[in-house]
């Protein structure tokens, strides 16, 4: 059944409405990023874009930074290197435990965050571990490995199991097939819930809140100066953070696309089926 | 098939055994402190379970009862308004549909601070709404923060992703000949809405209000940042009794009230679903 072409604009109109709903507060803070008033107040008068360069500069804000990489970092990596497993686990093999395990796996991305950090707080008590960001890294990963594990199973149920089977009856150990077959396959779905957890990481606050001891992220510090009232460096900062999250996703969308297209000149042949070279020695 | 097996179940012990130690344990151990008498900070005490008959008696059902209720009004107004353009995604917008997509995943991204707080810049007294009208007509107002309405606001602008795209999942559900035929047959567009895409596009509203009013349930920034101490949430008592109120079994107690209804429900919901069949289909 076709839709009407007024049905298809007024909801494209509608989708757009939506998304200034969104991006309103953002906007907003943008705006009071550039005011030159030490309290803010709209309209704005005089723009200016000293509180960036002021920033930049502040040790504060550097060691925040620095402390935020770290730990978006690590979690990433980690949460690359469970997930692929966990993926495997949850789509590919079918084993004893394996619904219950689904279920489990749901459960953190369910669970209030402000309460499971607390709960992390009241564990690393009880086992003696001081709260540091090596800390937070734990807490993050409660809540973004099972979400990387769930990215990843979206690519291992398309995973034609003949292939690892077909590696296999050449001869191929169960090492040499996840190298050679399992890992390539799976890769564009690993290097996504890489990008997740990066940035589920970075913007994270609720877990941290509890779980830093006395490191502080960038979300944390902004929340303290928000509510110990006005700096016009919360919007400079924030907007300094949102901006690095939109250029790394500009960055995993156009990566792809640009290798994909440099691949369709050469005229090579697309790497799912490049995976599908079976390793010669047998 | 043997091996299978067994790959399954090691390839899921990474994070399954980071999930045992690092979620489940937190819990229970919670759910231990919740029995200690007041004020104690080991589990060396005999159970008196006191901080329960606190939980009962001191009105802290009233702040259980705010949180549910925001969260149910919140979980109504996002299917109301996702309904259309989770329809658009699925049926209507094509090509479209994608750049939605990327631009409401992007939000996600955002700290929920930042975006609360851009908030706050809009809608305060001298905020970018009140503002500019006060400089245009000459009228202004107080200013629409700190009330029970705003913090449903935040709820639902908060949360939107989480209705938009399982919404947008079921839909897509609804097969095409379906409808038509029911059109054929002298149906309605309100016929066809209750009778064919309400029911077939069940899983998607069950998974979307599932998550929306779970994660509302258990939320606490848009109370603390838009709502200032209009209704105090469950998950803020449970926060104040740890931190301020330095009572960690009354803050046990209470996290286990709102651990015992958000996890009953995220449990029933999930065990629901079939995951394979819905994550497959992708």
């Amino acid at each position: 059944m076709r839709t009407s072409r007024f049905t298809a604009t007024v909801l494209m109109l509608y989708g757009l409405l939506v998304i200034a709903f969104l991006y309103l507060p953002l906007f907003s803070v943008g705006l009071a990023s550039i005011s030159k008033a030490r309290y803010l107040s709209f309209p704005i008068r005089r723009y200016a874009y000293g509180w960036y360069g002021e920033a930049l500069a502040s040790d504060t804000v550097q060691t925040l930074l620095v402390l935020s990489l770290k730990v978006a970092g690590i979690v990433t990596v980690l949460s690359m290197i469970i997930g692929f497993f966990g993926a495997l686990a949850f789509a590919r093999y079918s084993w004893r435990f394996r619904k219950a395990y689904q279920k489990l796996i749901l459960l953190p991305i369910f669970f209030p965050q402000t309460v499971l950090g607390l709960a992390l707080l009241m564990w690393f008590n009880t086992l003696g571990i001081v709260p540091s960001w090596k800390t937070a890294v734990v807490a993050h990963l409660v809540w973004i490995a099972p979400i990387a594990t769930l990215v990843i199973s979206i690519r291992a149920y398309s995973f034609d199991p003949a292939l690892e089977e077909a590696a296999r009856d050449m001869g191929a150990s169960t090492w040499d097939t996840l190298r050679e077959v399992t890992i390539p396959l799976l890769m564009p779905g690993v290097v996504s819930a890489g990008l997740f957890a990066f940035l589920l990481s970075w913007g994270n606050f609720p877990l941290s809140l509890f779980t830093t001891g006395a490191d502080s992220t960038l979300p944390e510090w902004l929340y303290a100066k928000m509510v110990s009232g006005y700096s016009p460096l919360v919007p400079t900062v924030g907007i300094l953070t949102v901006g690095s999250s939109v250029v790394l996703v500009a960055l995993g969308l156009l990566v792809p696309w640009g290798l994909r297209r440099m691949r369709a000149l050469a005229g090579r042949v697309p790497s799912e089926q490049a995976a599908q070279q079976i390793p010669q020695e047998t | 098939m043997q091996r299978d097996r067994q790959l399954g179940l090691f390839y899921a012990l990474p994070l399954g055994g980071f999930l045992a130690l690092a979620f489940l344990a937190p819990i229970l151990l919670v759910a231990a402190f919740s029995t200690m008498p007041p004020k104690v900070f080991s589990l060396a005490h005999l159970p008196d379970f006191s901080a329960y008959y606190t939980v009962l008696t001191q009105g802290y059902w009233k702040s259980v009862v705010w949180s549910l209720g925001m969260a149910l009004a919140a979980t109504a107004i996002l299917f109301v308004i996702c309904w259309p353009l989770a329809y658009g995604m699925a049926k209507v917008l094509g090509r479209f549909s994608l750049v939605l997509t990327i631009c409401v995943v992007m939000t996600l991204f955002v700290s929920e601070n930042i975006r609360l707080f851009g908030w706050v810049l809009t809608l305060m007294k001298g905020g970018l709404i009140e503002g500019y009208l006060r400089h245009w007509t000459g009228a202004g107002f107080d200013g629409l923060l700190y009330n029970v309405p705003v913090i449903v606001f935040g709820l639902v602008y908060v949360y939107l992703p989480f209705m938009l795209f399982p919404l947008a999942q079921g839909i897509a559900m609804v097969p095409d000949d379906t409808r038509q035929a029911a059109f054929d047959l002298g149906a309605t567009r309100w016929q066809v809405l209750r009778e064919v895409e309400l029911p077939l596009a069940m899983p998607g509203i069950l998974v979307g209000s599932l998550l929306t009013f779970v994660l509302s349930a258990g939320a606490i920034a848009e109370s603390k940042l838009l709502g200032g101490q209009a209704v105090i949430v469950i998950a803020d008592e449970v926060e104040t009794a740890f931190t301020y109120g330095q009572n960690w079994p009354l803050g046990a107690a209470l996290a286990m009230v709102l651990i015992a209804i958000v996890g009953g429900i995220a449990i029933w919901g999930i065990g629901r679903a079939d995951l394979d069949s819905m994550m497959a289909r992708k």
